[in-house]
């Protein structure tokens, strides 16, 4: 660094020092707060990493899992099963002949194997594990008859990476707290001053209302970009999670949800007078999203008539948008579209927000 | 009753006027045609009880609140027109506000000053109102009267010529109530203004060079605190009650010498006095005469409470 830049850098940070600006001031104070805060701290930090653990270790890859085989309990069925624990991979369970008609139907035996000459497959064709079941169960049948393999296969078993449940859960996770830490840090914060009449005292001074607003959005990117770099390091740490696409693509789709989620807060609590009222608001908006929008399932499951007003929800096209970049690894062209929609919440209540504020 | 100014006042030592000033909330009207002049370097206090309409006298002069009628202008200005220019000019403490818990008191008034061109330093201000020793210390950790201390340190931050305070000591013990008029006389002292609402009379007295004192939204006084308590015509009150079903005529405790107004309450009698030293005697006269004994007997000088409890026939701490 030059002596002229030196100077420069030293002059700036005195005149910061001695004449504080308004800006600046306001974003530190709100992160101050926030960050003395311990309840808040652990709801938008501790929080999602308790659930990123739980969940990770309840969906969890387990290797390959044994085909279930129900054989009817009558004359046969030892010959059966010792054929099924000769070939392995088998978990064989005994049907007694009454529950026969049920136990394909309630998925206790995706194949059922009527002992005889020759033996019986009851299966459902409609069920693809109980089609791969019914094809393992023929094998080791078959062989333990005397067929013999015309040829030994070479088998390369391929694990994709980016493919596991939680591979896909965590960017649902993140999409989900960063509505939580963006709604709840505006909302909560400008509800908060405004019930102890504190937005009433600072409308007393000669601040800028754009600064105030303008220092809740500021300190909002600050804890973003914390929040972002936890949860996507605590998934790669603890369950080997990596993000396919590029990390700024990521921060870029991550920025474009917490302004648009920033804004709905500051809309939600632009009339507000108490906490309470603010936090029914926000739970009431909140609630059909971590259900609708794909956080812990595929969206996809709900009929088809409503996917359109769910692929408009602002946290379905945050979570598809996060996907596309973290698992399939796409650039941020792709998801043009969700940041599109975003970008029209985000703008449309700012916008009200602004009509509608009340200062006391 | 004395009114105030009535002569003619060069304009540019008038720190705030209005004529007229009016507020209705529905069916209650708030404030009732308030007429108001407070000169500059002068400390002027609204006094009266709560519900007399002086939180929103004072935030419409503040600019908080708009009035449905009435003219005001605030150190030569016009909120409509002026807003910008005059906010940075004015300091402003208002009764119910909590700062932030979890903000130090540094970390507060440097937020504060931060939003004024000018003004002093934040040690400065720390000093001003004696809380350099609370500099790291979180705001919830303050006692009421270091918060109310801090809250006028807020207000000072831009170095305001015209200072307004709403009821600043409610609720603080007497010790801290005098810390706080200590930094209000000194900044009197370096010609600044301030008009300060208040339910104390002692308070008004100690602080104000005249006072206000509001009803029912309405100004029924206005003077020195001095010329307030000479207008009941008498520098002593008499309050006592008799034991027993003992009734004074009415008429015989009005001519008592040196008597000038009267008022019964259940069983207490208070009467207002010129003449102390031949209206007791009278009394015990009298009592003697009726053949009753006291049961309580005080005497104290006349004060803005008694000014208000002759206008209004209520005791000033009465809600």
């Amino acid at each position: 660094m030059s002596e002229r830049a030196r100077r420069g850098w030293r002059d700036g940070l005195q005149g910061w020092w001695n004449h504080p600006h308004p800006l600046i001031e306001l974003t530190l104070s709100r992160g101050r707060q926030f960050l003395r805060d311990p309840e808040a701290v652990f709801w938008v930090f501790g929080f999602p990493l308790i659930m990123t653990f739980a969940l990770g270790i309840a969906f969890r890859s387990r290797g390959p899992e044994p085909v279930i085989a129900g054989v009817v309990d009558q004359a046969g069925s030892d010959q059966i099963t010792a054929a099924l624990e000769r070939a392995g991979g088998f978990t064989v369970r005994l049907i007694a002949i009454a529950d026969v008609e049920r136990a394909v139907r309630d998925g206790r035996a995706p194949v059922l194997i009527v002992p005889g000459t020759p033996p019986t497959y009851r299966f459902d064709e409609a069920r693809p594990e109980s089609q791969v079941a019914r094809l393992a169960v023929d094998r080791a049948l078959q062989w333990a008859a005397g067929r013999r393999d015309a040829f030994t296969p070479i088998e390369q078993p391929v694990q994709t990476v980016g493919s596991r449940y939680i591979d896909w859960l965590v960017p649902g996770l993140l999409g989900m707290n960063i509505m939580g830490s963006g709604m709840w840090g505006v909302g909560f914060a400008i509800v908060q001053a405004r019930s102890k009449k504190l937005l009433k005292r600072l409308v007393a001074t000669p601040m800028s209302k754009a600064h105030y607003l303008l220092s809740q959005v500021l300190s909002l990117l600050l804890f973003l970009g914390l929040e972002v770099t936890v949860i996507v390091g605590f998934a790669w740490v603890a369950f080997d999670v990596t993000v396919q696409g590029a990390l700024w693509s990521l921060g870029v789709v991550a920025l474009f949800g917490a302004l648009a989620f920033g804004g709905l807060g500051l809309l939600l609590a632009s009339r507000a007078r108490t906490v309470e009222a603010v936090s029914g608001l926000m739970n009431l908006v909140m609630l059909p999203m971590w259900v609708l929008s794909g956080v812990f399932f595929a969206a996809t499951n709900f009929p088809d008539v409503m996917l359109p007003a769910i692929r408009a929800l602002p946290l379905t096209a945050l979570v598809d948008a996060l996907r596309v970049v973290s698992n399939e690894g796409q650039p941020l062209s792709t998801v043009a579209p969700e940041l599109g929609v975003l970008t029209a919440w985000g703008v449309v209540s700012f916008a009200l927000s602004l009509r509608w504020f009340r200062w006391q | 009753m004395y009114h105030g100014y009535n002569g003619p006042v060069a304009p540019e030592s008038v720190a705030l006027q209005c004529r007229g000033l009016s507020k209705r909330y529905g069916d209650v009207t708030a404030v009732d045609g308030v007429d108001l002049t407070v000169l500059r370097g002068e400390c002027f206090g609204l006094l009266g009880p709560n519900g007399a309409g002086k939180t929103t006298t004072i935030e419409i002069l503040e600019g908080l609140l708009p009035a449905d009628a009435g003219q005001l202008s605030v150190l030569g200005q016009q909120w409509a027109r002026d807003a910008t220019s005059l906010r940075p000019r004015l300091g402003i403490q208002l009764q119910d506000t909590q700062l932030a818990d979890k903000l130090t008191v540094h970390e507060t008034l440097r937020l504060f000053r931060s939003f004024y061109r000018t003004g002093p330093t934040v040690d400065a201000l720390l000093d001003t109102v004696a809380l350099g020793a609370k500099r790291d210390a979180w705001v919830s950790t303050l006692s009421g009267g270091q918060t109310q201390r801090l809250s006028v340190a807020c207000a000072l931050a831009g170095q305001p010529e015209l200072l307004f305070l709403d009821e600043p000591t409610t609720g603080l013990d007497p010790q801290s109530r005098r810390q706080l008029w200590a930094v209000l006389e000194e900044f009197r002292r370096q010609g600044g203004t301030i008009l300060v609402t208040t339910h104390y009379m002692d308070e008004a007295h100690a602080l104000c060079d005249r006072v206000g004192i509001m009803d029912h939204g309405r100004l029924i006084a206005l003077g020195t605190p001095r010329e307030l308590v000479a207008s009941l015509g008498a520098d002593h009150v008499v309050e006592f009650a008799v034991t027993g079903g003992v009734a004074l005529a009415d008429a015989a405790v009005r001519q008592l010498a040196g008597v000038r107004d009267w008022r019964r309450e259940g069983a207490h009698l208070s009467l207002a006095t010129s003449e102390l030293h031949l209206t007791v005697p009278a009394l015990l006269d009298l009592l003697r005469a009726h053949g009753a004994t006291l049961s309580q007997l005080t005497t104290h000088s006349a004060t803005l409470d008694d000014v208000f409890v002759t206008l209004t026939g209520r005791q000033l701490g009465d809600e």
